[in-house]
Order: structure tokens, then C-alpha cells, then sequence
């Protein structure tokens, strides 16, 4: 199992409705309904991974996040997801406010731009970052919108969102005390469950 | 004419009549006493009776889906690309019923039958019958079946209506609706179209009131202007750029000729036939009105109209689906201007906020309206993978 899964699928509420936001070949809502029994829809744009979709019987919308999410209901679901895309939608602002209007609980996972191996690869080689991990030149990437944990802390704040977990791990989804400690500088992935008006301690 | 039959055609079909004798009650208040249903099935319906399909026709289609009728055919059914052995509709595993619907003109029960009241035939004393009208009369034909439930039900445009109805009107009896290049329900530039096409066919002075078969003729002109009119609205921009379009020793790229093929190759500077579309138009057009009756052609037009589930439901769609317990899902075609992508969405949006299980796919087609009949690949593999899902469904 992807090990982001592991660690999403804990916030899931058994029986709950999951949107899947660029689901994907729709892994992570087989995944929920076989071992959550959530009813989930999954929206994406790629062709082929629609088709990947419809093949595990997941339901997929084909649609463009860029485009607004206004043939969704308010609180029509309980979680909305956004897993590795949030860098490259055209506005990340108005997409977090959508899922929290959607959602009654939302889940972003995004790469950490503050990690230590890109900032050094820009210290030190005075260029974008280009890795296995995200392997696109600056010119035809999609990923046009990167932050680090440090700048999602700051704009949950700042549009009064409330963090209900942050998980930080490295580019294998692993967890440690160490990343724990120094998240913005270690982690490579962030995993962010949050709402509004959330009653802590739930 | 096929010289053989290819491997996955269902082959050499034949129709067969359904007659009921349970009166009708239509919508309109009107009744029909007895009618019949022409009816086609492919494939062998399982023990459980759980494996049917059933095919809702559009506007013109008949129970004639697929297949040949003889070694004589020129062409196959109207939807023999989607329906056969290893097809997205496949019947080597599903039981496939399609017909011909009432009012229709191809032996289901319609202006050209005989109106038991009068001993003679109906014509435009025939009701106006409506979508759920239709959906009604495929219910009964279901129970004589035998079907309780469909494993699926699919149409495209005037057939993806049926399928709406079908998802509201009888949710126990549907696993799946599957709805095509469809909209919620008609704008009024497509009733306008319409309209221009029954004045077409009421306008024509051999129309005679509905009655012209009393005077030996048909109103030929008035069903070929509406079918041309019709016609026009079915294909693209691009479509018919592309079908009337051919490089030439002036224009060098076929993009640049606009589809203005000339059918002599020159100008005739007269009021003829210059351009190949029109040639192309003047065929159809005369094609189909020798087989198609033009009472029907009216009445099949105002179903269209009429159509609108959300009526009974303070104009909220997603209040109709309430109690709708299939999956759904919806196709659009990028080039149908007829129903363009954004109607087929309203119905996706209803569906989600009713908290249906919808999928919808947006296909990238140049073939307009009539995308859900051809063979676009990216759709096949769709329609493929989708029903491999309820194929495997049915199986356990």
C-alpha cells in the first residue's frame, strides 16, 4: 500500500463520504472503500486515469480543478482530499476555501519546498531543484505553486483554519522523531488534516 | 451487402412483436387500448435473469440495433459499433433488448397502425406520447420478459432521456443508467429547431392535415427539409469541415478548404446544387423521408419538448433523483452543439446533490452530436471498462 494511505486512512471515518480531488488512478478511494466502506467520488482530467478508475468501479468526474468546484454542494461531504496536488493548481487559496465549504474536514498532502535538499540545491547550485522525487524542469512543470510547511502553517492562520493533525514524513511517507523536530527543514512530504471551526481534541 | 458476416456481429437477426392488450395511460390523459412493440434481443438472458440490457432509441432509431436482417443488408443496425460479441455492449455476456418505440414507424404500434376505434389508421389522431409514456410501455415489456431488473439502461440523446425516466420512475428495476450527449431537458433553441421541423412537414401541401395517406401521397418535401434542418444540428462545424473538405490543386491543405467541396468543381451561378454539403443534405434528407412516417417525425419532435423530469419536482432536478438507487453514468462530446458538454453537466450536478453515484466523462470529439453513435475510440474504451465493472457484477 502507498504509505501516504496508511496514514491518511486514519482520519477516515468508516462509512463517510470521501471527495478525491485529481484522485488519480483512484488507488487511494479503492483503498478507503474496500477497508473504510466510504462512498467516494474521485475528479480528475487525465484520460487514462479515468479509465484506471472506472476499471476498480470508483466513481471519477472528469474535471478541471482549475476550474472551480461549483456544482458541489456546501458540507456535502465529510472529507475532501487533495493529495500531491495542491502545487499545481492555479489557485491554491480559493481551492483550500472550496474543499472547506465542501467538506466538513479536509487532507492536503503537498512536497515541501523548505526541505533541506532543495534548499541547498538552490544554495549551492544556484538553480531549481530537479530530482528523482520531482523530476521537471522550471519551464514545464506543472507544479507552479511550491511551499514549504512553514508557509502552510502561516496561511492556515492567517484564513483562520484550524490544523486538526500535520504529519511530516520523507519522500518514503516514513515518520521520525527527528522530522518530527525539524519539519519545515526535513520533511518531504507534508500531510496537513485540517477544518474550520474545529473543536479541537476530536 | 456483407459478403460475411464479421466475428463480432450478432449476426443474422430478426425482429419479433410484442403485443399487449392492458390499456395504456398516457400522460396526456389519453389511453391506448392495445398496442404493440417491436423488439430485437441479442445474447441469451442468464437463469437469474440479471444480465439485461436495455437500449433506449433516440429520436430516429428503431428496434434494429445491430446485426442484419439478411445477407441483402447494406448496413448493420443503427448501433451495431457499440453492440455484439467483445463489443463495449457485449453479448457474449449481457441479454440485449432494444425496440422500437411507440408512435414510431418501423411496426411498433404508431400514426401508420389502424386505430381500433375507427378501422382505420391513426394519423395525427394518434396521442402524443412522452418519454414517460415510453418508459411505461418498456416496463411492461420488462415484466413480459421477465426481467425484474436491468443490469443496465442506456441511450443516447432522446434515449438518454428514456434512461433519466428510467432511473426516476422505476429505481428498483435499474443497476445503471447510462445516459449519452443528453440534457436535462430541451433549451428553447432546440425547441426551435423542432419547430422549424414540424413546420416543415405541417407546411408541405401534400401533408393534408396528417391524413395524406388517404390522398396516396407523402408529404416528402416538408420530412426531407426537417431532416435536413435536423441533420445540420447532429454534426459540427468541424465534422462537416472535415467530411466535405479535401486538398485540392488550389487549396493546398485540407483545413483551409472549410468544407467547401464543390460537387461539379466549379461554381454553376445558379440556385443548384453548388457545394457538396447540399448534395450530401439532399440525400439524407431524401432517404429518410422514404422511411420514415411524418406523423411520427412530429410526435417523436414533441416528446423531445416536453421532456423535463424536474416539472413534478419544483424545477430541482436533484429532488427528481431522490429516489433513484442505480449508478450513473454520463458521457458528453465536445463538439455537440445540440446538447454541448455544459447541459450534460447540469444532470451531474443534480446527481451529486441528490448524493448519487455518478461518473461523467467529458470526450474529446469533433464528430458533434452524433459522437455517441461512432466508434470515438477514447468512449469505446469508456463504455469498455464500465461495463466489464457491471459485467463482473452481474457474474457474482
Amino acid at each position: 500500500m502507498r504509505a501516504d494511505l496508511e496514514i491518511i486512512q486514519k482520519w477516515i471515518k468508516p462509512g463517510s463520504r470521501v471527495l478525491d480531488l485529481g484522485c488519480g488512478d483512484g488507488s487511494l478511494l479503492a483503498y478507503l472503500r474496500d477497508n473504510k466502506h466510504t462512498i467516494g467520488i474521485g475528479l480528475e482530467i487525465d484520460n487514462q486515469k479515468i479509465d484506471a478508475c472506472l476499471h476498480k468501479g470508483i466513481d471519477v468526474i472528469q474535471q478541471d480543478l482549475n476550474k472551480g468546484l461549483g456544482n458541489f454542494e456546501t458540507h456535502s461531504f465529510d472529507t475532501v482530499l487533495l493529495t500531491q496536488t495542491l502545487q499545481a493548481v492555479h489557485y491554491p487559496d480559493l481551492l483550500v476555501e472550496e474543499m472547506l465549504r465542501i467538506g466538513k474536514n479536509c487532507i492536503v498532502t503537498f512536497p515541501n519546498f523548505g526541505n533541506w535538499k532543495s534548499r541547498a540545491y538552490i544554495a549551492f547550485k544556484g538553480r531549481m531543484p530537479v530530482s528523482n522525487f520531482m523530476p521537471y524542469q522550471w519551464y514545464d512543470t506543472p507544479n507552479i505553486h511550491f511551499c514549504t510547511v512553514r508557509d502552510f502553517d502561516d496561511f492556515c492562520r492567517a484564513k483562520n483554519i484550524d490544523v486538526i493533525t500535520r504529519t511530516v514524513v520523507d519522500n518514503k511517507h516514513r515518520d521520525s522523531a527527528i522530522i518530527r523536530a525539524f519539519p519545515n527543514l526535513l520533511s518531504e512530504i507534508a500531510i496537513y488534516h485540517f477544518a474550520r471551526g474545529h473543536q479541537g481534541g476530536k | 451487402m456483407p459478403d460475411f458476416l464479421p466475428e463480432d456481429s450478432v449476426g443474422i437477426v430478426s425482429p419479433q412483436r410484442f403485443h399487449f392488450d392492458e390499456p395504456l395511460s398516457l400522460r396526456s390523459g389519453k389511453v391506448i387500448k392495445t398496442y404493440d412493440l417491436m423488439v430485437e434481443t441479442y445474447g441469451e438472458l442468464n437463469a437469474e435473469k440479471s444480465n439485461a440490457i436495455l437500449i433506449c432509441p433516440a429520436l430516429s432509431g428503431d428496434h434494429h440495433a445491430a446485426g442484419y436482417h439478411s445477407m441483402d443488408d447494406k448496413k448493420p443496425g443503427w448501433w451495431d459499433v457499440c453492440i455484439g460479441p467483445g463489443k463495449p455492449i457485449d453479448t457474449n455476456h449481457f441479454f440485449v433488448v432494444s425496440l422500437n418505440n411507440l408512435g414510431g414507424c418501423a411496426g411498433s404500434t404508431g400514426p401508420a397502425s389502424i386505430n381500433p376505434d375507427t378501422g382505420t389508421w391513426y394519423g395525427p389522431d394518434f396521442p402524443v406520447v412522452t418519454v414517460r409514456d415510453w418508459v411505461n410501455s418498456q416496463a411492461r415489456l420488462a415484466d413480459r420478459l421477465g426481467i425484474q431488473q436491468w443490469a443496465a439502461v442506456i441511450g443516447g440523446s432522446l434515449g438518454g432521456m428514456q434512461v433519466m425516466r428510467w432511473s426516476i420512475s422505476y429505481p428498483e428495476r435499474v443497476r445503471h443508467a447510462i445516459m449519452l450527449a443528453v440534457a436535462p431537458k430541451l433549451s428553447a433553441q432546440n425547441i426551435a429547431f423542432n419547430e422549424v421541423a414540424r413546420q416543415s412537414i405541417t407546411g408541405d401541401p401534400d401533408f393534408h392535415a396528417g391524413r395524406y395517406r388517404d390522398h396516396g401521397v407523402i408529404p416528402k418535401k416538408g420530412l426531407m427539409l426537417a431532416r435536413m434542418v435536423g441533420h445540420i444540428t447532429y454534426l459540427s462545424d468541424s465534422a462537416m469541415r472535415e467530411k466535405f473538405g479535401k486538398a485540392t490543386q488550389e487549396i493546398k491543405e485540407a483545413s483551409l478548404n472549410l468544407g467547401r467541396d464543390l460537387r461539379a468543381g466549379k461554381l454553376s451561378f445558379g440556385f443548384d446544387v453548388d457545394f457538396q454539403v447540399e448534395s450530401y443534405l439532399h440525400y439524407q434528407g431524401e432517404r429518410f423521408s422514404e422511411t420514415f412516417d411524418a406523423n411520427s417525425y412530429l410526435l417523436m419532435t414533441k416528446a423531445l419538448d416536453y421532456f423535463d423530469p424536474s416539472v413534478d419536482y419544483d424545477g430541482d432536478l436533484s429532488k427528481a433523483f431522490a429516489k433513484s438507487d442505480c449508478r450513473f453514468l454520463l458521457v458528453s462530446y465536445s463538439t455537440d452543439w445540440r446538447f454541448p458538454p455544459e447541459r450534460t453537466q447540469e444532470i451531474v450536478t443534480a446527481l451529486l446533490k441528490a448524493g448519487k453515484q455518478v461518473s461523467y466523462l467529458d470526450i474529446e470529439a469533433d464528430e458533434g452530436h452524433d459522437a455517441f453513435l461512432l466508434p470515438v475510440p477514447r468512449y469505446m474504451q469508456a463504455m469498455t471498462t464500465y461495463l466489464n465493472r457491471v459485467k463482473q457484477e452481474v457474474a457474482n
